[in-house]
């Protein structure tokens, strides 16, 4: 017994030190960047400075009088915003298409879906660019990047959206059925409020995503429809590291997206473990 | 009210068969029960009554009218499912006027055929409760009430009790026995319970693989089953067969069977079957007295007092000419 106080004790200090520790790891860059971003880009190159500093909040004026942030954080807002509710238009009837009427194919059709996933964005670069730019005259244009944000999250929209649907009872669809609903019906008043936990989050998620994106949202565009991930982009200067200005506008670019996380955080938990608790 | 006539009615998934050409007549105002082995085809042969599973080949009339591509709500049926299928998220009022609200009825008629239902029922004080907060019986009573609300031609109930405890199960029972009384409605019914089969049924179908093995009211499934399969199935304990010498008088071509409560006990010279005691199951009211004759088969004979001689002590028995049950041994089917 002795032993077993003993060792439950030594693991009652342990493991929340060792917890402490990774989180703080892996935490530290946001720490350093917000630090960062409020010192000047004289103290912030200077290691020492870490925690004596005089802070300033001129970077952040700074962003937003010459840098136009409002005019990219509202661009982020709208194509992540719109990019998201495509999605979901598109992607809760197929989810709902494939987990009460699945036919022999389903399986490969979700496979298949994942697997424009596994293909590298660089590999089709080219072929964007100059299909948006030359040929239908798209380029850096918001609809642009609400397609583009769109179908690089479809696969996931839809992969969650058919594991919450298919948590759904059939006979409840098939009740539906008798009780003279229509399709539309039964995606509205049935399946949508059932799976109305599982419909949040996996929102909140497409649209953490598409608020992340870079890869094309910065390739894509150039000044009408950039992103927030763009202004990030374009303060990486070639001729030195403004380092206090960089971090006071990633600062602010991922700033919204964890207040969104930190209060939305109970219903995507709830979302994400759905199939596991219930 | 209305008949059902169901004529050459087929089912096939892929190149797999299901269902090989059922037909019935069901009249209107009975009490029909289907009632076979899992994955007889009961349950798809109702589906498809209802409209929920397409029909191959074949036809399905409601009335006078077929219906095989009317929608499931248009076909003036309505479903008890075996899991009740309720919407988790409406109210138990809002469950049973969701479908009368979908067919565009007037509020005031709503709320006057809701709470005769729920009046029926005795579900009146639940009707602002959420189905989570039911006990099991009280769901099934919602979804009973959400079929009654509809007023259909045709009651269809898929495996309604199974999901009740034993106790529970009874009541219910008579409570839909009670229902059709009140209502007149035709009903179909299906189970794998041979006990409800018989004890709510006007007709009973018997259905093994896909197809119809007999039809007919329980009384007459119990004293004249067509074949082997009907006569094990209808019945508890099942009828016990005797293949060559085992009894007196049975032809090398066929079977004999013998139902345990119709297996008298008697003496050596009187004996038509004998067997060694294996095992005595006393159930108060009567006892189950578990044999095996001189070949190995065993049986079971349904005595009121236990035989009180011990296990490997021989007992005999016979039956009463008309009691008796001739199968032809290759095909199973009775022998006139």
């Amino acid at each position: 017994m002795a032993i077993v106080a003993r060792s439950s004790k030594f693991s009652r200090i342990m493991w929340p030190t060792v917890a402490w520790i990774v989180a703080l790891i892996f935490f530290f860059p946001i720490f350093w960047m917000v630090f960062t971003s409020f010192k000047t880009d004289a103290d912030a190159v200077k290691p020492e400075f870490l925690f004596s500093f005089k802070p300033t909040l001129e970077n952040y004026f700074n962003m937003t009088e010459n840098y136009d942030y409002w005019r990219f954080a509202a661009n982020s807002v709208i194509t992540s915003s719109f990019a998201t509710i495509l999605a979901l238009v598109v992607g809760v009837p197929a989810a709902y298409a494939m987990a009460f009427n699945p036919s022999r194919h389903t399986k490969d059709i979700l496979v298949w879906m994942l697997s424009t996933k596994m293909l590298p964005a660089a590999a089709v670069l080219y072929p964007m660019t100059f299909l948006t730019k030359n040929m239908l005259g798209i380029y850096d244009t918001h609809f642009l990047v609400i397609v583009v944000l769109c179908l690089i999250n479809l696969p996931i929209v839809i992969w969650m959206l058919f594991t919450y649907f298919k948590e759904i009872p059939k006979e409840i669809i098939e009740a539906g059925k008798m009780d003279g609903v229509d399709t539309w019906g039964e995606i509205k008043d049935i399946l949508i409020p059932l799976a109305w936990g599982g419909v949040a989050s996996t929102a909140l998620l497409c649209f953490i995503f598409c608020w992340n994106e870079a890869y094309w949202t910065v390739r894509l565009t150039t000044t009408e429809a950039a992103t927030l991930s763009k202004l990030i982009e374009g303060n990486r200067a070639p001729e030195g590291l403004f380092f206090g200005r960089l971090s006071a506008v990633s600062t602010a670019a991922v700033g919204p997206i964890i207040v969104l996380g930190w209060f939305c955080q109970k219903q995507l938990v709830q979302g994400l473990t759905f199939g596991a608790v219930k | 009210m209305a008949s059902v006539t169901i004529r050459e009615l087929k089912k096939a998934y892929g190149t797999t068969q299901v269902m090989h050409g059922v037909d019935l007549d069901i009249n209107d105002g009975e009490f029909v029960v289907f009632v076979g082995p899992s994955g007889c085809g009961k349950s798809t042969l109702l589906r498809m009554i209802a409209g929920l599973e397409e029909i191959t080949d074949g036809t399905v009339a409601i009335g006078d009218s077929v219906v095989n591509d009317v929608a499931p709500s248009k076909r003036g049926v309505a479903m008890v499912f075996q899991t009740y299928a309720l919407y988790p998220h409406m109210t138990v009022y809002k469950n049973m006027s969701f479908g009368l609200k979908q067919a565009k009825t007037p509020a005031d008629e709503i709320d006057r055929r809701v709470k005769a239902a729920a009046e029926v029922l005795q579900i009146t004080d639940y009707l602002s409760r959420s189905p989570r907060n039911l006990s099991g019986g009280q769901r099934q009573r919602v979804a009973i009430g959400r079929a009654i609300v509809r007023d259909p031609e045709v009651f269809l109930f898929d495996e309604p009790l199974s999901n009740l405890d034993a106790g529970l199960r009874v009541q219910t029972r008579l409570e839909i026995a009670r229902l059709h009384e009140r209502l007149g409605s035709t009903m179909i019914y299906v189970t794998h319970d041979q006990v409800e089969a018989m004890t709510l049924a006007d007709k009973i179908v018997v259905l093994r693989d896909g197809r119809v093995e007999q039809v007919g009211s329980p009384i007459h499934l119990y004293e004249q089953p067509d074949n082997t399969f009907v006569a094990q199935f209808i019945g508890s304990p099942k009828m016990n067969f005797f293949e060559g010498s085992d009894i007196v008088g049975n032809a090398s071509t066929d079977i004999t069977g013998i139902r345990p409560e119709h297996l008298r006990e008697t003496d050596a010279a009187n004996a038509m079957v004998s067997g060694k005691l294996e095992l005595i199951e006393q159930l108060g009211e009567y006892a189950l007295v578990h044999l095996t004759t001189s070949s190995g088969a065993e049986f079971i004979a349904k005595m009121e007092h236990p035989p009180s001689v011990g296990k490997g002590d021989t007992l005999h028995f016979n039956a009463s000419q008309q009691l008796i049950h001739k199968f032809d041994k290759q095909s199973g089917q009775r022998r006139t």
